[in-house]
């Protein structure tokens, strides 16, 4: 019944939605002020798209029934991932996942390599991997790198994956393991809740909404994500992945070489001496044998052997400039023996020209060590990787928030996802406003550094409704954007009088208000009763956070620029965290004042009545917005004893 | 590679390198002995101690100046050499031909 009326929701919304925003922008624009006007009707556009995808996502939102037991003899590694954590943290999540009913082997996979970790973890008899010579100089890949290392000296079938805050409950297993029954599935995602909230959640740190209806409706499009902790994984798929995406990269890193390979060659040649006929002659030949490599790739041959073949030339190329050398070394040997002859001291050696060429013809050795560029670009287009320290990356290692990617990835190769809806395991939240606010910049970072490096929408293994599911996640950390719009059209309004919308009132509370209405009612059904009341002021309030996260992700995706990440941290960080929310602080007064200004120039005459109002009343749902912010940075941390809390 | 020469009297020059010994500074190294045994200094110890990397074409470059310097009646020592310069000389047997002395300096007054 009550899923009937969700359904009705999800259609009346879209219904009224496309109602109100295509009258809109075909009716209702302020032409004159269509600076102000052009982004509200976009903003609102937007809008309508999130909650378009909400709905879709709603439209399957179900608590799955339970999985079977799981049959016995199942083999299954524990992975705690660690960094800079305290060891006391990570100890206590060490001793209750060792402490997990069903057999399995236990591991802290520590990325600080410290000695005192080490230590703890056998005490504790737990494993103990950190990463070895093979990361000396090459890309750690942070978490990701961690996992890969790990999977590469691990055996079991099935992994459970814990952040060092973590603790699992004992019968984590026993519940969630049983979905792998079915041999499609890949991944097993459990909610993350936090044990360390004060009340009222001051840091929005619960995620009611996402960890229950959200997942649960991406689950019922197949598409729950992996959210990087609390999951269980079927160590079969990411090996695939792995093997698929090595033989993804390669490909690419080839064509992006052979696509540059002119330019190379063409630099290289304007560096060298036109007359010297040698290097001339030897980059001629290796410009051909780039062309014959890009011709046959593009009838499909296969890279191996293109590659193979591009490296037998080029090294033809290196014996027949070695046999050159050695060939006039020879005609000068011949004629200082001549010399000598007379003379007393003959020089008796005799050259074995063919094993020389060989050896001097050699990689290391090869005269086409003199053209730099050009052998760096020959390297690049061989299939070892010998950038990575490890050729398998099986967890993506595009975004700073791996789970997603590989998951999306997952769903790319057919895989199964499950959502299970049981707490098993209980998480420590960050306790000042700083930390949390670091945590959802990295958060909204890595979601669109997948969105610019692997579009879900243009992922051809995914159906349509896996890519909109991941989409719709993308599309709401865009919300900043739309934030901006929301808090300067009143402040406009009340301050100059300009209105966006070119209408009169009642025709718009006529389209606006019935979707207002439904929309809201649509978000209380779906929570369940749950309050979502501290998620919607955050998803307004941090527009800041949003937008930074946005150019943040594009400079470093297209210009190759550093995320500025920082890992999040699970101790208090100490100081002032009024600074943190400035921009939000001085938006605020400006509503304010803006308000008083508004209500002036109603008073004096000049305002328009109903306009006034109705911006007045946004303000102040704006400044209630807002301050949430308030406690966020007034918050000291969390006191299992309430009455301790100062306020 | 950037080379100098330092003459040490009696047709003795040292000729210091540095840099690559390779495909494109082969030439260079040809010319330099060229104009030094014109200048009469037919004598002359190669310093290869600022040399990390030789090739075929540097080596090519080598036995060149060691002609050169015997057909004007003099001769073409080397010094210094690195492990990788050895390696080549190793492999194409020319350390009998090329006979590495320490130094330079003294590679003629043994």
């Amino acid at each position: 019944m009550g899923f009937a009326l969700l359904r009705v929701l999800v259609v009346a919304t879209i219904l009224l939605g496309v109602n109100y925003v295509a009258w809109r922008w075909l009716f209702s624009l302020n032409w004159y002020a269509w600076w102000i006007a052009i982004p509200l009707v976009i903003a609102e556009t937007y809008s309508l798209i999130d909650v378009a995808l909400f709905g879709m996502t709603m439209w399957r939102a179900r608590t799955r029934p339970r999985p079977p037991v799981p049959e016995a003899g199942l083999t299954v590694d524990v992975f705690i991932t660690t960094y800079n954590e305290p060891i006391e943290l990570v100890a206590d999540t060490a001793r209750a996942a060792r402490d997990i009913r069903y057999p399995h082997s236990t591991w802290i996979l520590d990325d600080g390599a410290r000695d005192d970790m080490r230590a703890a973890a056998a005490e504790l008899g737990v494993g103990y991997i950190s990463r070895g010579e093979e990361w000396k100089g090459r890309p750690l890949h942070a978490k990701a790198g961690n996992l890969n290392n790990a999977l590469l000296s691990t055996e079991g079938e099935f992994l459970l994956i814990l952040d060092a805050d973590q603790v699992p409950l004992p019968h984590i297993l026993d519940n969630a393991l049983g979905y792998f029954a079915d041999p499609k599935v890949a991944l097993v995602q459990t909610p993350q809740e936090f044990g360390n909230v004060a009340t009222g959640d001051p840091l929005g740190s619960q995620a009611p909404l996402f960890y229950g209806p959200i997942q649960q409706g991406k689950d019922g499009w197949n598409a729950a994500f992996f959210c990087g902790s609390n999951a269980l994984l079927r160590r079969e798929a990411l090996m695939q992945l792995g093997l698929t995406q090595y033989v993804r990269e390669v490909e690419r890193a080839v064509l992006v070489a052979l696509r540059g390979a002119d330019r190379v060659i063409s630099r290289a040649r304007r560096t060298t001496d036109p007359n010297d006929v040698m290097i001339n002659a030897a980059l001629d030949e290796i410009a051909l044998a780039v062309d014959t490599a890009r011709s046959s790739l593009k009838q499909g041959e296969p890279i191996a052997r293109v590659t193979y073949d591009l490296q037998q030339q080029i090294d033809a190329v290196s014996h027949a400039m070695v046999s050159f050398d050695l060939h006039l070394l020879e005609m000068d040997l011949a004629a200082i023996r001549e010399l000598d002859a007379g003379a007393g001291d003959p020089i008796d050696v005799l050259l074995d020209v063919d094993s020389t060429v060989d050896t001097l013809a050699m990689r290391q050795l090869s005269p086409l060590g003199a053209l730099e560029s050009v052998q760096a670009l020959l390297r690049t287009i061989d299939v070892d990787r010998s950038d990575e320290a490890v050729p398998l990356m099986p967890l993506a290692t595009i975004s700073v928030t791996e789970d997603m990617a590989t998951s999306m990835r997952l769903h790319g190769l057919g895989w199964k996802t499950v959502y299970h809806h049981e707490l098993l395991a209980i998480g420590l939240a960050p306790e000042d406003l700083g930390t949390m606010l670091k945590q959802r910049l990295r958060w909204a970072q890595g979601t669109m550094q997948v969105l610019l490096r692997e579009n879900p929408l243009v992922q051809r293994g995914m159906s349509w409704a896996q890519r909109l599911m991941y989409f719709s996640t993308m599309w709401s950390y865009l919300s900043g954007f739309a934030a901006v719009v929301y808090f300067t059209a009143p402040i406009v309004f009340l301050c100059f009088g300009v209105l966006p919308v070119d209408s009169n009132a009642a025709e718009f509370f006529l389209r606006f208000l019935p979707f207002m209405v439904v929309n809201q009612l649509l978000f209380a059904v779906s929570s369940r009763g749950v309050s979502t009341w501290r998620g919607q002021q955050y998803s307004l309030a941090l527009f800041p956070i949003w937008i930074r996260a946005v150019t943040s992700a594009v400079a470093n995706v297209y210009f190759n620029r550093p995320l500025g990440f920082v890992v999040t941290s699970k101790t208090r960080q100490e100081g002032n965290q009024w600074g943190l929310v400035r921009v939000q602080f001085v938006l605020a007064c400006f509503l304010i004042v803006s308000t008083v200004i508004g209500v002036t120039r109603l008073v004096l005459g000049v305002g328009e009545p109903i306009g006034t109002f109705v911006n007045v009343a946004w303000v102040v749902f704006d400044l209630v917005v807002l301050s949430v912010l308030i406690p966020a940075a007034r918050f000291r941390g969390f006191d299992s004893n309430p009455e301790e809390v100062s306020a | 590679m950037d080379y100098t020469v330092k003459d040490l009297g009696g047709g003795v020059a040292v000729l210091s390198l540095d840099g690559r010994l390779n495909m494109v500074s082969a030439a260079r190294l040809r010319e330099a002995v060229t104009s030094t045994v014109a200048k009469g200094h037919v004598r002359i110890a190669v310093d290869l101690a600022g040399v990390d990397f030789m090739d075929s074409s540097g080596l090519g470059a080598l036995i060149s100046g060691l002609k050169t310097a015997r057909q004007a009646g003099g001769d073409l020592r080397i010094a210094a050499p690195s492990e990788q310069v050895k390696l080549v000389l190793q492999l194409t047997n020319m350390e009998r031909v090329l006979l590495a002395h320490e130094r330079a300096e003294t590679a003629f007054s043994g």
